[in-house]
């Protein structure tokens, strides 16, 4: 595979070294003669200087050849344009561009070139991390063989308004006991979980992020 | 031609400013976006319009300069980018019907042209001047020098 990155920076060199250990034919454009000459020293990919908006430049970078174009340049409008050019002119299959701008994502969906945010990624990342502030007291017991953990169910969880029984999870998985307005349940099969309840696991190292998600809904 | 209509010119530089002077003087409404707050001195004392100082390529600025009730749009800045960018914007998303961009680079003209946007050339319209004169100018000296 034949990638062509368009940009500048820290981004650009570990993606670049991350494409070439993988065997990927990375080729990078880069305006700056000083860090074209680094990246060339320190990578194995193959280096132009120039503006990869100016189509002599995606010519000599190969983009003819080239499986997917990546423009991460710090400017909007150069990543739409490079996309542009390079599936209009060069017919790459696949192009993505980076949308410094978060609202500019959307814009360049609408234009017809993938757009992605890292502003939207890493957000929506400490969302997640954060929102799994529901899972607390984790605790190993065993010399770590087994977790006692506790999560507080929320509207939006897959097993509020099911009876224990029904709820499907893996094996070697135990709910010891729900804490319910401060008042400990020992459920059984026919126990109700409700929104609010706080929920005592006890779960194997191996099968405890597919219970979490069975009980969070959330990807671990 | 009407000359009440609402036109957002983005870049106050030399053409933008030009441009933007002359089209407010002869009745129209005018805003005038550009990320160099100094360049609106460019403005005529008797511009009329409005100012928007930041980066057209931004959704927040353009909605700011109300472009999506523009009769017109003009981008005139010196990057290629910006005004494509902003062009198919226009365009695309605000269905502005009318949309003028300024691309120096000839060989991306094509591409947007296919596109749909409507690019003038300053290279293109400058060579062919030139070649025009420079004809001329011959055909007068052979004129001179039977």
């Amino acid at each position: 595979m034949k990638v062509l990155i368009v940009g500048s920076g820290k981004t650009l060199y570990f993606l670049s070294r991350n494409f070439s250990a993988r065997g990927y034919q990375v080729v990078i454009i880069n305006r700056n003669p000083e860090e074209c000459i680094q990246l060339s020293r320190q990578l194995t990919a193959t280096v132009v200087c120039g503006d990869g908006s100016d189509d002599d430049i995606l010519k000599d970078a190969g983009a003819m050849g080239a499986d997917a174009v990546l423009a991460i340049t710090p400017n909007d409008q150069d990543n739409l344009v490079i996309c542009q050019l390079a599936s209009r002119k060069f017919s790459v299959p696949r192009t993505m561009a980076l949308a410094n701008d978060p609202d500019n994502a959307e814009v360049f969906e609408k234009l017809g070139v993938s757009g992605f945010s890292t502003t939207h990624i890493v957000g929506s990342l400490i969302e997640q991390r954060a929102s799994l502030e529901q899972i607390t007291n984790l605790l190993p017991v065993g010399e770590g063989r087994v977790n006692v953990t506790e999560i507080v169910l929320t509207g939006d969880s897959p097993v509020v308004g099911k009876l224990l029984k029904d709820i499907d999870l893996p094996e070697n998985a135990l709910v010891a006991v729900v804490i319910r307005d401060k008042k400990p349940i020992i459920p059984r099969g026919a126990t109700v979980m409700l929104a609010g309840d706080r929920v005592v696991l006890i779960t194997l190292p191996e099968n405890h992020g597919p219970v979490l998600k069975a009980f969070t809904g959330e990807r671990l | 031609m009407k000359n009440n209509r609402y036109i957002v010119i983005v870049g106050c530089g030399r053409l933008g400013s030009h441009l933007a002077n002359h089209l407010s003087r002869s009745g129209n409404s005018v805003v005038v976006i550009d990320k160099n707050e100094p360049t609106f001195k460019d403005l005529s004392p008797d511009f009329s319009g409005f100012r928007v100082h930041g980066d057209a390529t931004q959704m927040a600025v353009l909605k700011e300069a109300k472009v999506n009730q523009a009769d017109i749009l003009i981008a005139t800045t010196h990057e290629d980018n910006v005004n494509l960018m902003v062009a198919q914007v226009a365009q695309g998303i605000f269905r502005v019907p009318h949309v003028l961009a300024r691309v120096f680079d000839p060989k991306r003209m094509e591409v947007y042209a296919q596109l749909g946007i409507d690019t003038i050339c300053p290279t293109s319209v400058a060579a062919e001047m030139f070649l025009q004169a420079v004809a001329n100018g011959a055909a007068g000296r052979r004129g001179a020098n039977p």
